[in-house]
């Protein structure tokens, strides 16, 4: 089949759901857990009152409500200790004889800001590494920007949509969404490789065949291995976004989407690029 | 006899596994009591049920990172310091009665940090009452009540403190007498500390002086001669070792540092319970539809190859207890991705096994060049994401990388997996259908 004829409307429909997703970056960007800003969350069980009265009891300490369900509260405030939320939840105690603390979270600033440089020089290390195995592994170096670029791709994707779920859905970013987003790089690159590795093995058996030929024929080959594989890390996925527990519930929508989205940049995104690789910098 | 290459291998699988299911299963299910082996190897006793490892966000309990305030502490002694106060934390903790508790340091800039984990402590603030104090070091004389009779020896019932404190110790340092090169523990005092010292050595020449840490006797060294520059040896048959240790421990008296919460959580116990359930029910039905669709897609190579998954599943688990990885919900997850990814293996060379069989090979050749052609692929994939998991990993504790807990559990879970998925879905696989899998060879060429 001639899948690389529309090559063109691959880089349309990947753009059509990055831009969307970069725009809500730059304009919203992301909703930070208290992991990265820093503060304190803290679940108050046994409310008795209405969660705004609990609410109001923290005021001096900037509260947001977080959840409440019929009795117990969980709110964020700034960074306190959990003797001054103990405080706070005493002056309510009238009305709330068995009211106490079930959760306590706090978390100084000046870590969140660590975290975030870490999360960076993780990312920038992960990326070039990657770009050096691959082109090492594939004797090129258009293999390994190729796909370097294809995961790029992929994290944007996930980045944007994750931007979007906390615009739309107060979705948070936390220490597991740098975990997934880390784990689809390595996903995406890992779909990627066994496409290119295709690649390579016809060009060997083919010599002088035409590049654009060569890499339909590899993904054809390749594509029901693709499909077959994602779907079953997608079971096991979709299992454990709907039955899963709460705390890895978005990192399993996380790695869900990046999962999706590599699948198709293997294909319709790495594969693509060596082609316009070649029209660029190809021998005339 | 003689057995062929693939029955030796499956051999040598079969003990694996019984070894494997020996490690996972516990010592009684039901009226069923399973026979212990009376083994052991190193610091492992194979006699004994191994626990599987709970990570506290299972377990519940809470977690601090405390930060030490160096203010005071000259730069030089810094990371002293913070080994004498993880010291005394350390020993706080122990007197909570916390089993399996740690604390870590770390050290990131200008940033001194002690991490600690607390597992099954239901009361978070009066444990932070008690950790967050600041050492305080006294000396003090020991107060002894005589026996009863003649012959029964002193008890030491009491100390009464004197007027010399921690805050007149300038430091201590491990160092060696001169004449039999023996370790020993130096100790000098400030200025204000000089003439207490001299008064109190003077004073009890031939008893011994207590140093008193949090109220407990760290040393009980008997004075000798007044000693009036305020530079003492503390001797004793020390090994380098034990002076080490008692120079670190005089240090967090002489060297006071107040710590702070940086961080704190408390994760209740049924919180990790109730997410373990979840996650166990998900990763079962997860599993399930895999095997399912493997079935359905590879008929009887594909039972094999869910064999082979649960034989993952198996001997991951006993990895798990014996490495013992610490099972956290991230770990979980990274798990079952693993499983996932577990099977790519397996499709990639079916996907080929099928494609050689089309182009008109015979299935016994077609099925080894299979394996043979799919490992290149294989190859370079997995070693992309192990690239990636050591990054999470961060094995040698670099700075500028993450060392989140979390972050790295998954890592591990996610490193482990993958290189016993290789095993499985090569070796295991292959093995098992060289032995079990007749398949069909086509008559009519297919071209293209």
């Amino acid at each position: 089949m001639n899948w690389m004829k529309h090559l063109y409307i691959y880089f349309l429909i990947s753009a059509l759901i990055i831009v969307p997703g970069i725009y809500s970056l730059a304009r919203y960007g992301f909703k930070p857990s208290i992991e990265f800003t820093g503060g304190t969350r803290l679940t108050v069980e046994n409310v008795k009152s209405t969660p705004d009265t609990v609410l109001q009891s923290f005021k001096d300490y900037t509260p947001s409500l977080e959840d409440s369900s019929k009795n117990s509260v969980t709110l964020k405030t700034k960074n306190i200790s959990q003797e001054t939320a103990q405080k706070a939840i005493d002056t309510i105690k009238k009305d709330n004889p068995e009211i106490k603390i079930a959760g306590f979270e706090t978390i100084g600033a000046a870590l969140g800001k660590e975290t975030i440089r870490k999360t960076l020089f993780a990312l920038v290390i992960a990326s070039v590494m990657l770009l050096l195995y691959i082109s090492f592994a594939f004797k090129k170096v258009k293999y390994g920007v190729c796909a370097v670029i294809a995961m790029l791709h992929d994290s944007l994707v996930l980045l944007g949509s994750f931007s979007l779920l906390g615009h739309f859905y107060g979705v948070e970013i936390d220490l597991l969404f740098v975990t997934a987003v880390l784990t689809i790089l390595s996903f995406s690159t890992h779909d990627t490789i066994v496409v290119y590795d295709r690649i390579r093995e016809l060009s060997h058996k083919n010599k002088g065949e035409n590049y654009t030929n060569l890499i339909n024929r590899a993904v054809t080959e390749t594509m029901v291995r693709s499909l077959n594989n994602s779907l079953t890390i997608i079971f096991m996925l979709i299992a454990l976004f709907l039955i899963g527990g709460e705390t890895t519930k978005y990192f399993s929508l996380a790695l869900l989407i990046g999962t999706i989205t590599g699948t198709y940049s293997s294909t319709f995104t790495a594969a693509p690029l060596l082609i316009v690789w070649e029209k660029i910098f190809g021998k005339k | 006899m003689t057995l062929s290459k693939p029955q030796k291998v499956f051999i040598f699988i079969c003990l694996v596994t019984l070894f494997s299911l020996y490690i996972i299963l516990p010592a009684k299910i039901f009226d069923l009591q399973i026979p212990r082996i009376n083994f052991k190897i190193g610091s492992l006793d194979l006699s004994k049920e191994i626990e599987l490892k709970q990570g506290l966000d299972i377990k519940g309990g809470l977690q601090v990172t405390l930060t030490a305030d160096m203010k005071e502490i000259e730069a030089g002694d810094r990371s002293t310091a913070l080994e004498s106060v993880k010291t005394v934390i350390g020993r706080r903790i122990d007197l909570f009665g916390v089993s399996e508790s740690g604390v870590k340091t770390a050290v990131s800039g200008n940033d001194y940090r002690l991490i600690l984990e607390l597992p099954g402590v239901t009361d978070p603030q009066q444990a932070l009452d008690l950790i967050g104090q600041t050492a305080k070091m006294e000396f003090a004389l020991p107060v002894f009540t005589p026996g009863k009779t003649a012959t029964e020896e002193a008890t030491l019932t009491g100390f009464t403190p004197t007027d010399l404190t921690g805050a007149d110790l300038a430091r201590a340092s491990v160092t060696f007498e001169t004449d039999d090169r023996s370790p020993a523990v130096a100790i000098s005092f400030k200025e204000s500390g000089k003439t207490k010292f001299a008064k109190l050595t003077k004073e009890n020449i031939g008893k011994p002086i207590a140093i008193l840490l949090d109220g407990y006797p760290v040393t009980m060294p008997t004075v000798q001669v007044e000693i009036i520059d305020g530079n003492a040896q503390i001797t004793g048959s020390f090994t380098v070792d034990e002076a080490k240790a008692l120079s670190v421990q005089l240090n967090a008296g002489a060297l006071p540092v107040p710590v702070s919460v940086l961080s704190q959580k408390n994760i209740p116990a049924t919180l990790g319970a109730d997410s373990i359930r979840k996650s166990i029910t998900a990763g079962a039905i997860g599993l399930s539809m895999v095997i399912v669709f493997m079935i359905g897609n590879y008929g009887w190579m594909g039972f094999i190859a869910s064999i082979g998954l649960v034989l993952y599943g198996i001997f991951t688990l006993a990895l798990y207890k014996l490495i013992p990885v610490v099972l956290s919900l991230p770990g979980i997850a990274g798990f079952l991705l693993s499983v996932g990814m577990a099977v790519d293996s397996n499709i990639l060379i079916f996907e080929r096994y099928k494609e050689e069989i089309r182009s008109g090979r015979t299935w016994t050749v077609g099925l080894e060049l299979a394996f043979g052609r799919a490992w290149d692929s294989i190859k370079d994939a997995n070693t992309a994401t192990i690239i990636t998991g050591f990054i999470l990993f961060n094995p040698l504790d670099w700075n500028f990388l993450n060392t989140s807990g979390a972050v790295r559990g998954f890592a591990l879970t996610l490193i482990l997996g993958i290189l016993i998925s290789l095993f499985t879905g090569i070796v295991v696989t292959r093995n098992l259908l060289r032995l079990f899998y007749k398949g069909k060879t086509l008559e009519i060429k297919n071209k293209k």
